[in-house]
């Protein structure tokens, strides 16, 4: 295959890559998208393989990478739990990094391999520069999402790791990684040394960077390392001048960087801040001295049953705990035996409930709720002071009135589920702390507020039989 | 006049794809954004080009095995991601239906 064909085919992976995320935007599409995705990818790899001139060994070799690494893909994509998908989406990303740390290493040890040497053998320098961009953010996603990862499997701490200082060596460690990616272009590429302090000072950034990010800032650190990823995909594409990857690490970095967007715009809070860290840790003391005093009226899951099964229109409100309590089946158990009874039932998502863009879409999806009963925070806030009853289980700070009307509250600003307009709001918790940003919910002591304490899947499953 | 140098052919190229990779992700639903993560991940997988030529370096000559071993891993390691991101994907996106049929006990209002 001559180099001008086979960039053709690597163009025409590139428009396919476009139309999988394309087709991503109704769920009737989506499906044939991401067909057009798997069809890129194989024009690709077919591409690259007849470029190749490896022989019989090199090529079993290949093969044999392929077979194990598609083997362990697949078992995973199979037995993953729906709930367990922030965590692998950050298992992922890590991938993607390593790979391009390894694959801009293979580059500067062999050039020729790549057909992008000089006459000498060497690398130019703008390539070198690529390279060094594209080993940087490689290794800053890499070992940033092992971060994440770990966070969020709870292997770690979602609590904010600060220290004086912190900023500063980050800043350091940043001028250090500019300074030895001079060193590799200014000695033509043969400081291999300098190479690897690159890489291993952008790991370690990568780990101070994402430490200090709390738990419920994890949506947009899941994003923006998916967008880091694409930006290195798109500094290698440049080092190699293959199309295919300068197109789809546009794609991919446009995406994690529009999906941060709307992640700090759910949360009112700049990108910067978010980066910064420090916010999201463990309740705040002060947080239960205002508490005690005031009544909070506790139910039991009779008492809810009694009043949902007697409403007209029920607005489920689900978060982050119910995906920790694995209640989204129950959740939908609870939602049938609603509509059974004649009530209208529907289901309002705040952009950054859960931990990552879209997770709780997809729960609700796995447990076979209709798309079109569920809706957007824009799509349905209005709809609440039509509702009889706002069913919140496990969100807390998306429902807080005090986004809106307190501007000392830290989570002033922020778009907010207004539950409270309903005729009655229903909180299942496990217990009456506050949410992440911790912050108090002064809807908690509202008259026509009712606390449902316990697990929300064993709560949802008394309902239903509580309505029988 | 001199000829244009390729790689600004290239830098056009990225920046294009920039702009319609823009357009195009804010035309994506709300509700697909984890699938998007999922495939846009599978998607960026396509670095295993650059792993492939990596793993064929061994017929080019001296020096290159270190290379056809970087090469090797980053092929298994950027299969895991194609493999495993759009089969996950296609998971996901199989589970999200539609109502089936709009019952007629379904009337807002009705009940109560």
């Amino acid at each position: 295959m001559t180099p001008n064909l086979a960039a053709l085919f690597y163009l025409g992976s590139g428009i396919l890559f476009i139309l999988a995320l394309r087709g991503l935007s109704s769920p009737e599409t989506s499906r044939r998208g991401n067909y057009f995705g798997m069809a890129g990818m194989a024009i690709a790899v077919t591409t690259t393989l007849l470029l190749l001139n490896v022989g019989f060994g090199g090529f079993i070799m290949i093969a044999g990478a392929v077979a194990i690494g598609g083997t362990i893909g697949a078992v995973i994509a199979r037995r993953i739990a729906m709930t367990a998908m922030p965590q692998l989406v950050a298992g992922f990303h890590s991938l993607v990094g390593l790979c391009a740390v390894l694959v801009a290493a293979a580059a500067l040890y062999a050039p020729t391999a790549f057909g992008i040497a000089d006459e000498m053998g060497g690398l130019k320098a703008l390539s070198l520069i690529e390279l060094g961009i594209g080993t940087a953010i490689g290794a800053i996603t890499f070992s940033g999402s092992i971060i994440a990862f770990m966070k969020l499997q709870g292997i770690m701490s979602g609590t904010p790791l600060v220290f004086p200082g912190q900023h500063w060596l980050n800043l350091g460690l940043g001028i250090g990684t500019a300074v030895f990616i001079a060193f590799l272009v200014a000695s033509g590429g043969d400081a291999k040394a300098a190479f690897w302090i690159v890489a291993v000072l952008a790991l370690v950034l990568g780990v101070l960077l994402i430490v200090p990010i709390g738990g419920a800032d994890m949506p947009v650190v899941v994003s923006m390392l998916n967008s880091y990823s694409g930006w290195a995909a798109a500094a290698l594409g440049f080092t190699l001048e293959n199309v295919a990857l300068l197109v789809t690490g546009a794609l991919v970095g446009s995406s994690g960087a529009i999906l941060s967007y709307i992640m700090c715009k759910g949360m009112n809070r700049s990108f910067i801040s978010v980066i910064l860290g420090g916010f999201g840790g463990d309740s705040v003391a002060s947080a239960a001295e205002d508490t005690s005093g005031r009544i909070v009226k506790q139910g039991s899951a009779d008492d809810a049953a009694f009043i949902l099964k007697n409403a007209g229109k029920v607005i489920i409100v689900p978060g982050y705990g119910m995906a920790v309590a694995q209640a989204q089946h129950a959740l939908k158990e609870m939602g049938d035996a609603l509509k059974a009874e004649g009530v209208d039932v529907s289901y309002a998502i705040h952009p950054v409930a859960g931990r990552m863009p879209g997770h709780m879409n997809v729960l609700l999806a796995e447990a076979q709720v209709p798309y079109d009963e569920v809706f957007e925070l824009e799509d349905i806030n209005s709809a609440f002071s039509q509702a009889d009853v706002a069913f919140v289980i496990g969100a807390n700070d998306v429902t807080n009135p005090s986004a809106e009307d307190d501007p000392s509250s830290p989570i002033y600003g922020m778009p907010v589920l207004q539950v409270w307009k309903a005729g009655t709001v229903m909180f299942v918790k496990r217990s009456m702390g506050s949410g992440y940003a911790g912050v108090d919910n002064p809807v908690f002591f509202r008259d026509n507020t009712m606390m449902l304490l316990g697990d929300a899947k064993k709560m949802a499953e008394n309902i239903v039989k509580a309505m029988h | 006049m001199e000829a244009i140098d390729p790689n600004i052919y290239r830098l056009a190229i990225f920046v294009l794809a920039v702009f319609v990779g823009y357009y195009v992700v804010w035309s994506v639903t709300p509700a697909l954004h984890t699938p998007l993560m999922s495939v846009t991940n599978a998607i960026s997988s396509v670095i295993v080009v650059g792993a492939l030529l990596a793993a064929g370096a061994a017929a080019v000559g001296i020096g290159s095995q270190f290379a056809q071993g970087l090469g090797l891993l980053a092929v298994l390691l950027a299969s895991i991601n194609i493999f495993g991101g759009f089969l996950v994907t296609q998971r996901m996106l199989a589970m999200y239906k539609k109502k089936e049929k709009p019952a007629p006990a379904e009337k807002p209002g009705s009940a109560s």
